[in-house]
């Protein structure tokens, strides 16, 4: 018999299935064929993957509305079952994750039509939709998911799809390295995760959010976490939003992504994926709710991350740099009303930016041309407004601020400083005992590697 | 004991001597390589001939039907159980298509028939439970890569010093064990010799120089070969796990954890690509030896299911990487190459197999890792975190090795580097094994937890006090609720 359950369950797997689908025909013709597909008929699939979804999402949201549902399960089973773990894949269609999928529709669906004028007769065209494709099923599975096994698969597909995209243009050095290190700090925030995770199963036995959270659907619930536990589990969630959303102190690699085409700066660092740290942390919210130490922590760190926003943004001089500046304030400001507890105000506020910020974007790359239209219309330079004024602000004070903004506050510095540099520095240390060692135990030079050549040669001269 | 249909264990060991006395005495080398793959893929059929029958049967050990090598050695020789039932198509599989996806460039270097040789040794240790046979056959089987080496003109001091340690070690030590008597109380002279010789043996730090000196100077697939089935995790398996006392498994556990971090960092910092992948390597096999020292039975199924994925995941990225030797020479990690133009499926198998490698979602090592992940918490609390800073680490160390090779500015080649045929069918092969094993791990999981509880089974049978043990292994797939199960 035709019931809603049966109706939710269809409806909800066309949700998840219709990305899962694209990703699958785009990624095996690219390993089956020796051709890549064709522009026509790549667009075609993403937006017939991207219709059905959106469809079958905003189905879904009527019928809650009708029937007065506010919280659908949609349980796809146990993944493994053994005695001591349970793998469940389970998405949970609510107040907090239908909006945020039907958001993904739509900005996907926006942007990959505009990217199919954008990219027309790039070389990579099939390349960029197929991590697109990845990235749209990431997007879906975190927004949707019931499990923090499931939301940890969709975190790490947007991870992977994010750095790929930003080294995009793969032929230059800088958007490589710019990729690489954007996916340095998601992995650091993929091991929060996943420690979060296993904490919870430690726990709780379980990571189902219904058990995790219980009475009540978001945004309801409580907890029945102790403060501690809900203050650790907490800081752990909070790392893992903080880098995937470049929040302070890894905000240095938000610029350095929009290396990538603009239109996937535009949906990942203007719209989706710089919210998924603020999504992470409203799912858990009642977790929050636990620990004031917690809630103090987050408001702490969303303020400073929207005042280093501002502060840096000012001083940009280019206009993608300035607009990812830009949209960290505002995520910024959208963990500190989660940190107060504006649940749905920061859902809205989500909501509005990510539309706002994806439309700025999307007119970045005409930005002379929209400022020679608003001066023409106006007859003259609009003015600008000043920041510091000269009259307060001593001299060297100014310029000293001008200056850490310009620097990006030192961050990328810091962590270089700090992490990076006497990580590697300690590693090529033992690398180079381990060269003793060997060599003392060859007697003589034991490694050909050292004579590998890295200078460019040509590959006839090898073959 | 159950008997399997066919004497496939026999029939797989024999194709492999065949093969290799055969294709000892071509001269061509390119028949060399067609006859190798054929006696291969002939050693597969039979591995996975025998995989399926022995699951058909439902047993929990079964010997061949023939009972030939009885007569010779006066016992059952070759035996298949739920450890190693996937093990032996596994290292077929490897051998067969690194056999296959040998190119032009490569393969009047590679010595095929020694490679079959190896084969027919590693098929055999993975079939016997002997202690004296897996002594013996691992012993043997460090020979033909010292051949090659010699052959070759190259360094063999440090993998002599390393291999002839873990040879005495081992003999010593379980010299010690029987005379003392089989039973989980032995002296220092029984336990200590033991640990050092699967601790040589598994590379684990400060005695994994000889990993990285056979990747130095032997050809990438006999070093590929010889340290992807993670031989040394057999023999701590078969040989320590189940008289090893609590203080020896805790010894490796944590040598292990410190090597599982300490090579993934040492991969970040390589500058060239064999040394990168000879550390990765490290990483993950120390990560298994994490999961098997633990004994519990979350931590040992994640091992033994890791130990699968990685065989396939390293195998196959290590098969790729060999492929672009094969068009570049070795590969430098300090400037960009710009491959991906002239080799995107190759591109495409790096990315992939390496991510599942790391237990990426989708693959088949996220399972493995998340059981690992979590047994490894629930053992060690604080320690068992760096389990998931070698995942991290590694996953930064692979991507990065992706971006050093196949980005850049493109060469424009005169010469086509695209994936040939049968390497595309290598990749092909490994990439569905990959995505079925990810996006169904159930039956892995479930024939993994098997074998697991089949090893804490043995290892109680041995304890000095027994204590409560848990329900039969058939039980593991079912999947009424625990109140502490983990969902």
């Amino acid at each position: 018999m035709f019931d809603s359950h049966t109706a939710f369950s269809i409806l909800g797997m066309i949700v998840v299935g219709a990305p899962v689908v694209l990703f699958c025909v785009l990624g095996l013709w690219s390993l089956c064929s020796n051709r890549p597909m064709s522009e026509r008929r790549i667009v075609h699939c993403v937006q017939a993957a991207i219709a059905a979804g959106l469809l079958a999402s905003v189905s879904i949201l009527a019928l809650m509305l009708i029937l007065g549902d506010r919280h659908v399960p949609i349980d796809l089973g146990e993944w493994v079952a053994i005695k001591q773990f349970h793998f469940v894949f389970k998405f949970e269609f609510d107040r907090l994750s239908v909006p945020f999928v039907i958001l993904t529709f739509v900005l996907c669906g926006t942007i990959s039509a505009f990217c199919s004028r954008y990219l027309h007769r790039e070389p990579g065209f099939s390349r960029f939709f197929l991590f697109y494709s990845l990235f749209l099923l990431g997007m879906v599975v975190t927004s949707l998911a019931g499990t923090i096994e499931t939301l940890f698969t969709g975190w790490e597909f947007v991870g992977l799809s994010s750095a790929l995209l930003i080294a995009f243009y793969h032929e230059r050095s800088a958007p490589v390295r710019n990729g690489l290190r954007v996916w340095c700090v998601y992995r650091v925030s993929d091991a929060a995760l996943l420690v979060a995770s296993v904490v919870l199963h430690h726990l709780k036995g379980m990571g189902d959010f219904d058990q995790i959270v219980q009475m009540g659907p978001w945004p309801l619930g409580e907890t029945t976490l102790t403060g501690y536990q809900a203050l650790f589990v907490g800081l752990l969630l909070l790392l893992a939003a903080a880098g995937k959303s470049a929040m302070v102190p890894f905000s240095g690699w938000l610029p350095r992504a929009m290396e990538g085409p603009t239109p996937s700066s535009a949906v990942f660092y203007g719209a989706l994926s710089v919210h998924l740290g603020a999504f992470l942390l409203l799912r858990f919210s009642p977790i929050l709710d636990r620990s004031l130490c917690l809630r103090v922590i987050i408001i702490v760190v969303g303020l400073a991350t929207a005042a280093f926003g501002a502060f840096a943004g000012r001083v940009q001089t280019d206009i993608k740099c300035a607009l990812s500046f830009a949209s960290l304030t505002q995520v910024g400001l959208i963990v500190a009303e989660i940190g107060f507890g504006l649940r749905y105000i920061a859902l809205i506020h989500v909501m509005g930016h990510a539309c706002w910020r994806t439309l700025q974007f999307l007119r970045a790359p005409t930005l002379l041309h929209d400022y020679h239209l608003i001066e023409n219309a106006l007859g003259e330079r609009p003015s600008q407004p000043t920041w510091f004024k000269s009259t307060t602000t001593p001299a060297p004070s100014r310029v000293w601020l001008y200056r850490i903004a310009l620097e990006r506050g030192h961050l990328d510095m810091m962590i270089d400083n700090w992490v990076v540099i006497p990580f590697v520095r300690v590693f090529q240390w033992c690398d180079a005992m381990e060269r003793r060692w060997t060599d003392f135990l060859s007697g003589g030079k034991s490694r050909e590697s050292d004579e590998v050549d890295a200078s460019t040669g040509t590959l006839e001269e090898f073959l | 004991m159950s008997e399997l249909h066919l004497p496939w264990l026999e029939l797989a060991i024999l194709f492999s001597l065949i093969g290799a006395i055969w294709v000892s005495r071509l001269k061509e080398s390119d028949d060399a390589r067609s006859k190798s793959v054929l006696f291969s893929g002939l050693a597969l059929a039979a591995t996975t001939g025998a995989w399926l029958d022995f699951d058909f049967l439902d047993a929990k050990e079964a010997d061949d039907s023939l009972h030939l090598l009885p007569h010779l050695f006066g016992g059952e020789v070759l035996i298949i159980d739920e450890l190693s039932a996937p093990l032996l198509p596994l290292a077929a599989l490897l051998f067969f298509l690194v056999t296959l996806a040998t190119s032009q460039t490569k393969v009047r270097r590679f010595t095929f028939a020694a490679n079959l040789f190896s084969e027919a040794l590693l098929l055999a240790t993975f079939s016997c439970k002997e202690p004296w046979g897996i002594i013996g056959l691992m012993s043997l089987a460090t020979i033909p890569p010292y051949l090659e080496l010699r052959s070759r003109g190259k360094p063999t001091h440090v993998y002599i010093i390393h291999m002839a340690l873990f040879v005495v070690l081992l003999v010593v030590g379980w010299t010690f064990v029987e005379i003392e008597g089989i039973g989980r109380i032995h002296s220092l002279y029984a336990v200590v010799p033991l640990l050092a010789a699967i601790l040589v043996r598994s590379g684990i730090a400060p005695f994994h120089c000889w990993m990285t000196d056979l990747f130095e100077h032997a050809t990438f697939g006999t070093a590929l070969l010889f340290v992807t089935p993670i031989v040394g995790a057999y023999a701590a398996v078969r040989l320590v796990l189940p008289i090893a006392p609590d203080w020896m498994l805790h010894s490796i556990g944590l040598m292990s954890l410190f090597t599982a971090v300490y090579a993934a960092g040492m991969a970040l910092v390589q500058r060239e690509a064999r040394r990168f992948f000879c550390y990765l390597f490290l990483s993950h096999s120390a990560l298994v030896l994490v999961g098997l020292e633990i004994v519990t039975p979350m931590a040992l199924t994640g091992a033994l299911c890791v130990w699968l994925s990685v065989g396939m995941a390293l195998g196959g990225f290590g098969l790729t990487l060999r492929a672009l030797e094969a068009r570049c020479g070795r590969l430098s990690l300090t400037r960009f190459h710009g491959l991906y133009e002239h080799t995107p499926g190759l591109a495409v198998c790096f990315l992939l197999t390496g991510l599942a490698s790391v237990g990426f979602p989708g693959t088949v090592g996220y399972v493995g890792t998340e059981l690992l992940v979590d047994g490894a918490v629930e053992a060690y609390p604080i320690t068992g975190i760096a389990v998931v800073i070698a995942g991290a680490l590694n996953g930064i160390a692979l991507v990065k090795a992706y971006f050093t090779l196949f980005t850049g500015t493109r060469y424009a080649s005169t010469v086509s580097l695209a994936i040939l045929l049968r390497e595309r069918f290598a990749v092909l092969l490994l990439a569905a094994l990959i995505i079925v094993g990810g996006l169904y791990p159930q039956a892995g999981v479930v024939s993994r937890h098997r074998a697991a509880h089949v090893l804490l089974h043995e290892r109680e049978r041995l304890a000095p006090a027994p204590t409560a043990v848990e329900p039969h292994p058939h039980e593991a797939g079912d999947p009424a609720h625990d109140p502490h199960a983990h969902h």
